[in-house]
Order: structure tokens, then sequence, then C-alpha cells
């Protein structure tokens, strides 16, 4: 373990944290407008409840100790009360993240497979047919955005074919009888979802894999191996592959960001009952103490998700370490 | 990236543009974008359409010759709304990249040039605004700042500046130990004429092909901010459209031209700009001609 290292990309991190918790505060308090208004919904409210909900917000104080208030409260995780579910915000984002992970995942593990895979054939097939093919589609869906995908997919197989649920995560109104039972009909249902996010992604990796492999193919150390005698599978799976994965861990979490977005949008067209819904949610009715705390929670798992990538890295690459 | 990869002579106009369309990609990815921007500029003139207008057709009305793509829920005419959605995009697309562009040309020069503090101070802020997830900024952003088309171009404008910052700082840094900037520099200029006079004049070639991947990432960040309800209302986008399809359940009822024809259009202007990207890649990157 390389502690300067270590202790270097957590400080990065620390202050990432620190910007995104001060972006939120101007969005949402420096911003022209009410920001009582906004936290506290006045009308049809007991005074004696608003007056108290702007006194543990730090509503009346002056801006620069409202900050402080605010950013004491956001560390020790009190998000505020949504006016909209009447619970307080942490609790309905615990309740929704586990859904949005189960998507993510399951779209994730579809793009790594195909993307390492048609990123390999690709570039170990590089100018012919076979190669131009896949670069095209990779462009191709590349170019398509997720939520139209996920339309497009849902009107063929979902309601021409009828082959999968159109909505949701779970059958309403059906009791599940075993927990097999559930993990079916969650499955049935995650399939076009994470079908249409992780098609989305797979281009993206596909052609990063395809670069990384075009790169190390010119290093010496093929040339190398090939003058040893080494048939080429075996170069590409012993030698190539396993230096390709270096810049695919970095992609990988740099597309987290990539990932949320995609999440939001196919949650969308699905009603898949996770955070991006709820951000829609929240937008709609306005719910800002909410609205906050998803955008909060958001970039704290991606925030938390690029850490652990570069910790990993450092890992499997022992060349960082002399750095 | 090589210490060489300018050397082509890019002062010559007529050898880039010759270079260009001896390129059959760039060469498809012009006309396809020639199209939309003569649909953007004479569609409204040859084939008018108010989204104000009494609807005259059926509810959600198949493809017909009176409406050659149907119509929406309210009875409206959906070509005429594909048209005017050609304008929106385009526009959204080169004014966010204009704006992006602008602010991270400034900021990678300066961070690259002037280094030190100023260098480190801004490259963390850039990183710090690259992890963030873009998406549900933008959203929130768009939500508080009120869902006008100007501001829709702000937001995306000034969320979509990181790239091309981080682009421009490592040319920066490649041209700013340059011979040709000592010279400048012993003849007396200063800082902020070198970086405008000798610098940016370098860096601008790939300045510019990043602009076509930010202008198109625009056209995508509008169309689905408008699809989830952000976008300006008034304005008929390709996203507006199919955030009403999707609402007025277009897709269960299976009424394909009311859903299909916009996200046709979004996948040509967006490959449109690919191609040209890639074209203008290929002409500044010589490695990449010979690979």
């Amino acid at each position: 373990m390389n502690l300067k290292y270590f202790l270097r990309k957590l400080i990065q991190s620390l202050i990432t944290i620190w910007i995104v918790l001060t972006i939120s505060f101007i969005l949402f308090r420096a911003m022209p407008g009410d920001p009582v208004s906004m936290f506290v919904k006045s009308d049809g409210m007991d005074p004696q409840v608003a007056k108290a909900l702007i006194k543990e917000y730090g509503l009346h104080l002056p801006l620069h100790s409202q900050y402080l208030v605010y950013i004491k409260e956001m560390l020790l995780g009190n998000f505020g009360q949504s006016f909209s579910f009447q619970k307080p915000v942490i609790e309905i984002i615990a309740q929704r993240l586990p859904n949005t992970i189960i998507l993510a995942l399951g779209a994730q593990i579809f793009s790594i497979i195909f993307g390492i895979l048609l990123g390999t054939i690709a570039a170990s097939n590089r100018g012919k047919k076979i190669d131009v093919l896949l670069l095209g589609s990779a462009l191709f869906i590349y170019a398509i955005p997720a939520f139209w995908l996920g339309i497009m997919l849902l009107s063929y197989f979902g309601v021409r074919l009828s082959l999968v649920p159109l909505f949701g995560m779970i059958t309403p109104g059906l009791n599940h009888m075993s927990k097999w039972e559930y993990f079916k009909d969650v499955s049935q249902h995650l399939i076009l979802p994470a079908m249409t996010f992780g098609l989305a992604i797979t281009g993206r990796y596909a052609m990063i894999m395809r670069g990384a492999l075009l790169d190390i193919f010119t290093e010496d150390y093929m040339i190398t191996a090939k003058a040893k005698g080494f048939d080429r599978k075996y170069i590409i799976r012993n030698h190539a592959l396993p230096n390709a994965m270096l810049p695919m861990v970095t992609v990988i979490a740099i597309s987290l960001g990539f990932v949320v977005a995609g999440a939001i949008q196919t949650e969308t067209v699905f009603s898949w009952p996770g955070i991006g819904t709820l951000t829609i949610k929240a937008l709609e009715l306005r719910d800002y103490p909410l609205l906050q705390g998803v955008f909060l929670i958001i970039s704290l798992c991606v925030i938390s998700a690029n850490f652990i990538a570069d910790i990993i890295y450092m890992y499997i690459d022992p060349r960082i370490k002399y750095e | 990236m090589s210490r060489n990869r300018f050397d082509v002579k890019l002062r010559n106009f007529r050898g880039f543009l010759r270079l260009f369309f001896s390129n059959t990609i760039g060469l498809i990815g012009f006309i396809m974008l020639a199209f939309f921007i003569i649909a953007a500029f004479l569609g409204p003139i040859v084939y008018p359409y108010d989204i104000t207008d009494v609807a005259k057709g059926d509810i959600l009305a198949q493809p017909s010759r009176e409406f050659p793509l149907g119509t929406d829920q309210l009875g409206r005419d959906l070509l005429g709304a594909l048209i005017s959605g050609a304008k929106i995009s385009l526009m959204v697309g080169f004014m966010g990249a204009s704006i992006s562009v602008s602010i991270g040309t400034i900021v990678g020069l300066s961070a690259g040039y002037i280094g030190g503090k100023v260098d480190s101070i801004l490259m963390r802020l850039t990183d710090g605004m690259m992890v963030l997830p873009v998406l549900p900024l933008v959203m929130v952003l768009a939500a508080l700042l009120g869902t006008s088309i100007s501001n829709i171009i702000l937001v995306i404008g000034l969320t979509g500046w990181t790239g091309t910052a981080r682009l421009v700082r490592s040319q920066t840094l490649s041209f700013k130990e340059r011979q040709f900037i000592e010279r400048a520099r012993c003849m007396g200029a200063n800082n902020t004429y070198i970086m405008i006079k000798h610098i940016l004049p370098n860096v601008f070639p790939v300045i510019f092909a990043n602009t076509i991947l930010v202008t198109s990432s625009a056209i995508l960040r509008e169309t689905t901010l408008s699809f989830l309800g952000l976008g300006d209302p008034l304005s008929v986008s390709w996203g507006q459209t199919l955030n009403g399809a999707f609402n007025n359940g277009a897709v269960s009822i299976g009424a394909w031209w009311y859903y299909a024809p916009p996200g046709v259009c979004i996948i040509l202007l967006v490959l449109s700009f690919t191609f040209l990207g890639y074209s203008f890649d290929e002409i500044l990157n010589p490695k990449l001609r010979e690979r």
C-alpha cells in the first residue's frame, strides 16, 4: 500500500465533496428567490412548525452562518424533511437507492462483458470487415439517446411482442410466495431496462478497449512475444489483454457519471422505482429538500466510486507506486 | 500526443479543404449536417408550422396525405414539429457549445500557460466538475433557473466545458516550452499577448475539432432534458415531442409516427457531427492517417 498515493486521492475526493456541497448550497440558498419558501412550505403549515424548521435549517441567519449550519447538518447526514413524502429525505433515498444499484449493476455487467469481447474482436481483426462493422455500430449506438433506445425496445419487445413486462420492478398485486419467485419477477422486469442501459455503455467500452489494444499491439514486448514464436491467440490473451485492462478500469470509473445519467433516463422510460424516478418526482413536485438530498447522494456515490477505482488502479498497475 | 502533431500546414486552408473533401466519412457528415441546416432555415418557409395554431387533424392519426407524419394527441401536425425541432437542436448545440468551448479554452489556456498555483486550483476545479454527475446538476439548474430556451442553453454551456479545458491545457503545455514562445517573451511580450497571439492560434485546430464533439453532446443533452420534462414548453424540440409521445401513451398504442422520427433525426444529426469530428481528427493527426 502506497500511503502517499492513497492520501492524495483521499484529499482529492474530500475536496470534490466540498465543491459539491458548496455548489448545492449556492444553488439552493443563494439563488434569486426566497429560500425560506423553498425549504419551508408556508401555506397550510402550522406557523409553529414553520418557525421550528426555519430555525433548524438556520434560514433566519445571515448567509455565511447559514453555510456553516448547512455544512454541519449535511455532514451529519441530516438532509431534512421531504414535503411530498412527509418523511426524512435520507429514509426515502435509502429505500430507493438499492433498486438503482440493481439496475446499474445489471447494465454494467452486460456492457463490460460485451464491451471487452467486441472491442477485442474488433482490434484483433483491425481493418477487416468485422472491425468496420463493429466500429460503425459502436458509433451508431453512441449517437442514440438512451431514453429513445428504451422507448424503441419497449415498444417492440414489450408492446408488440409482449415478451416482457412494460413497467416497474415487480408485478403489482402479485403476492410472491417464495424468494425465488420474487427474484424471477424482478429479473423479468430487469431484462429490458438493463439491456437498454447496458447497450448505451457497451459501445463506449468497446471503442476504448479497441483503442487500448491497438496501442498495445505496437509495443515492443508484443513484437518480442511474436518473435519468441507464441501464437497470436496466446499473445492477445496473455500479453495484450491484461495491459488493456488498465485503461478500461479508468474508463469504467470515469463513465460512472454517465451511468447516473443513463439510470435517470432508463428509469423514467421503464418506471423503475429508483433514484432517477425519484429525482424526476422531486423536480415535478418542487420538493427542494428531497431534490437537494438526491443530488448530494448521487454525487457522493460517484465520488466514492471514483476513489475506489483509483485505489483498485493502484493495485493492478504496479508502475504507479514508483511515481 | 506527439509533439509534431500539427506539423501539417493547416494555415493552408485550401490544403485542409482538399484533405477534408477527399475523406468519404467527413463528406457524408458534411452533407448530413448541411441537410439539417437547410431544413432548419428553409423548412419553416416551405412548410409553415405554429405550435399555438388550432389543431386541424384527428387525434393520434396515422400518416396520411394531409399529415405526412400523422398527428399528436391534440391533432397537431407532427411533420411541422419535426422541422421546427431541427432549428432548436442546432441552435442549442452551437450556442451551448460556444459557451462551453469559450470557458474551457480560457480555463485551459490560463492553467497551462500560467502554471503553478493557478494551474492547480483550476485543475482541481475541473477535476471536481468532471466527477460530478452532469445530468442531475443540469436538471437541478434548469429547474431552479426556469425552463426557457436561453436558460437551457446557458445551463448546458456552463456544465460542458471540462473536457475542453483539459485538452487545451495539455496542448498549451506542449507549446509553452517551444522556442518561438521564448523568443516572444524575450522581445517583451506579456503573458496575455503570448497566450492570445501565439498559443491560441496553435491550439485552435484542436479546439475546433473539440467544438464538434461538444456540439453533439449539447444537442443530446437538450434532447434528454426536454424528454425529462425540463425543456422550454414553448419551443418544439425533438426531445419535447418525445416527451409528449411518452406521456400521452403513444408507446403503448404503437403510434410509431409520433416517437420514431424525432429519434431518427437526433441520431442522424449527432452522427453527422461524429463523422465530421472523426475526419477532422484524421486530418489534424497525421499519425492516424498512416495507421
